[in-house]
């Protein structure tokens, strides 16, 4: 991923490079394959799963819409039993705000548990830069960071590498033994891990649901890992967007079989855990203190946007990517962002500006899978069709595509222009024999990979005179 | 398809000052552009009881998008009025007219492509397949992914033509491993880009739109 380019121009760079890996591109077919079927047996075991999916749009939309009352009473009821809560407006203040509580505790060593909203904030390399080690628990996570990449999945971090990859990553970065066994490669780093737990000072989590009624953040994981990282260090520093707010406890006996099983095909993930403060005084284990830092960074923006604010419904399972044409085919990487496929095209031109992100929203064929998939039931592809209309509102899609449009216009509301566009198409089409297949022809774009039949001998309603 | 429907005795009317239904504009973004050519598909098909429509994609366009762009407008009622007049030419067929065997024989095995428009926003998934089962002389066999997308798209087929291919790659996989002589779909566009496709793969797979099979004899 080349960052420093354009969006654009990277993400076209990257998809050529992706879109010409066939065996990339099957590893990955193939594996989402795998998922589809499991997600699809498990979905099955629901009485009636598209009720599930009802009822589960509608506890998140109801905390969406009363967003303002549900977080401050998730905040007061953290707060009274100890915690403390960080309201930050954007990355840089969430930075400040966790900087500052690790250089409070002269902390050396950070270990974090899966966490996509760090990623948001660039945690990682700022925590780094200021002298801190810092490690990631979880093992795709883990096998990402040791690549020094971005999570390719915010669900699946390291789903695009071969296990014969991170073999050859581990002996090379951990002077591991030669294996390809998964279970002995998992071994191998939670040996590396186990360590880094015992002598971090500082936990950072993120948070899968912020239960509003008793103050309480629910994490969920398959590996354990978010547990130790939660628990073991002396200080707990959760990092949430909020719109991970849900109303009530109850709320998530729904929510988090269908994170799972939209997320992985699991009926439930291993673990969940629900986190409600620090250590209380008649308690033996736990951090000495909690940090719930809430992070906006935009989504109020988005919440104001009537349209589109369902997309903060979002909980994050990553089902829309892994039935995504575009997805499968160009990969995690290419997108650019932090949150990749369908919901990433969606929010990241709300996040980070609609001028440098709006080709996220072209880059779809609008087939609607993500949508049909979706368990909270975002209007996905037609919130790309949304952003596209807002980009050409501004003017964005550039004057040759404008002049392009209204010459559409103007030819289609005139039959008889309509008829003369066809025969000069045909005219043209002669003419431009010579040129055709080569880079000037204008219909290089597409002929370079298809055919394109001659235009029809006769129109049909040329066709249609006749017969009568 | 009109040789279908007068078989059927119906009588088919070609207005011969339609145009497009202002799809293309639509789906980069340019509503009002697009309206303005919708105008123009209003006038030209106010008269029509029925309108049979051989794609799933401009039915939906008509039927899920025109209350969209004439949302607050004065003609919104018409234009909900007329959407409920449009249909896709195998939701006609069978749906509508209750016709599942129209009498066609095409020898040979087929697999049938779901346009992703047709589908998902219009629901039509059996239709189809009801009456390509009826045809006499073809096995049709679903091939993997039948609903995945063939990667058209409109102007994203132009603008990201290393993506939309991948997707048609994708696609042939899936219908070669089926054997099959034909794909057939109900959607121009689709088979545009998969005959496109295909045809420069040389793969020996034939595609043809629905229309013209059920109007084999
Ligand atoms: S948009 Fe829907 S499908 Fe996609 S990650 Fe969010 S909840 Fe899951």
């Amino acid at each position: 991923m080349s960052q420093s380019t354009n969006p654009f121009t990277q993400f076209q760079t990257d998809a050529d490079r992706v879109t010409a890996d066939d065996d990339r591109r099957r590893f990955l077919r193939t594996s989402l394959r795998g998922y589809q079927s499991t997600r699809t047996a498990t979905q099955n075991r629901f009485l009636d799963y598209e009720s599930a999916r009802i009822a589960a749009s509608d506890a998140k939309w109801e905390a969406i819409e009363n967003l303002d009352i549900y977080l401050a009473q998730f905040a007061d009821k953290l707060e009274a039993r100890g915690a403390t809560v960080h309201w930050c407006n954007d990355s840089e203040e969430a930075r400040n705000a966790i900087l500052e509580i690790i250089k409070k505790h002269d902390a050396k060593s950070v270990i974090k548990s899966k966490c996509m909203t760090t990623e948001e904030i660039h945690l990682n390399q700022l925590l780094e830069k200021e002298g801190f080690e810092v490690v990631e628990s979880d093992l795709g996570e883990f096998i990402v960071q040791l690549r020094d990449e971005a999570p390719y999945h915010f669900v699946f971090p390291a789903m695009h590498l071969k296990k014969e990859e991170i073999n050859t990553l581990f002996q090379e970065k951990l002077k591991s033994i030669n294996t390809n066994d998964p279970e002995e490669l998992t071994m191998v780093a939670r040996e590396v891990l186990r360590q880094k737990y015992l002598s971090a000072d500082i936990g950072i989590s993120g948070a899968n649901f912020g239960v509003a009624e008793t103050g309480m953040i629910s994490i969920t994981e398959n590996e354990g890992n978010a547990r130790l990282t939660t628990a073991l260090p002396k200080v707990h520093i959760s990092l949430m967007g909020i719109e991970k707010i849900i109303p009530r406890l109850e709320d998530l006996a729904l929510l988090l079989p269908i994170l799972a099983t939209a997320g992985t095909g699991q009926h439930l993930t291993c673990y969940n855990s629900q986190l409600g403060g620090p250590r209380q005084e008649d308690e033996s284990d736990g951090p000495i203190e909690m940090h719930v830092v809430l992070l906006d960074n935009h989504r109020t923006r988005l919440l104001a946007d009537p349209e589109q604010r369902d997309a903060l419904r979002c909980i994050r399972c990553g089902a829309c990517l892994n039935v995504c044409p575009i997805f499968k085919n160009v990969g995690g990487h290419t997108y650019g962002t932090t949150y990749q496929g369908p919901i990433g095209s969606v929010i990241t031109p709300h996040l980070r500006g609609l001028k440098d992100w709006k080709h996220l929203s072209h880059s779809s064929s609008l087939c609607g899978a993500c949508t049909e998939t979706c368990p909270v039931k975002i209007d996905l592809h037609h919130h790309l069709l949304r952003n596209r209309r807002n980009a050409a509102g501004k003017g964005q899609g550039g004057i040759a595509e404008r002049l392009l449009m209204l010459g559409f216009t103007v030819v289609m509301r005139r039959p008889w222009l309509y008829r003369l566009a066809g025969s000069l198409g045909k005219v043209g089409h002669v003419l431009t024999k010579p040129i055709h297949g080569t880079r000037i022809d204008p219909f290089y774009a597409w002929k370079k990979t298809r055919d394109l039949d001659d235009p029809a001998k006769q129109s049909f309603r040329q066709y249609w005179r006749a017969r009568k | 398809m009109v040789n279908v429907l007068e078989r059927l005795g119906h009588q088919v009317d070609y207005p011969e000052g339609q145009t497009c239904c202002g799809q293309p504009a639509f789906n980069s973004g340019y509503f009002p552009e697009a309206k303005k050519v919708a105008d123009h598909f209003l006038k030209t098909f106010a008269d029509a009881d029925l309108i049979a429509v051989p794609s799933g994609s401009c039915t939906a366009m008509i039927r899920k998008f025109y209350p969209e762009l004439y949302q607050d407008s004065p003609q919104s009622e018409v234009v909900s009025e007329l959407s409920g007049r449009v249909f896709e030419f195998t939701e006609l067929l069978v749906n509508h007219l209750d016709v599942t065997d129209v009498g066609a024989k095409l020898e040979g095995t087929a697999t049938y492509h779901d346009g992703c428009h047709g589908l998902r926003e219009l629901g039509i998934q059996d239709a189809p397949r009801k009456l390509l089962e009826n045809v006499q002389g073809l096995t049709l066999v679903e091939m993997d992914e039948a609903q995945s997308c063939c990667g058209f798209g409109g102007t994203f087929a132009i603008k990201f033509p290393q993506i939309s291919t991948a997707m048609t790659q994708v696609k042939l996989g899936s219908a070669a491993q089926t054997e099959a002589d034909y794909l057939i779909s109900g959607d121009p566009s689709c088979l545009m880009q998969i005959g496109g496709y295909f045809s420069r793969e040389k793969s020996p797979i034939q595609c043809l739109h629905i229309a013209e099979v059920l109007d084999q004899q």
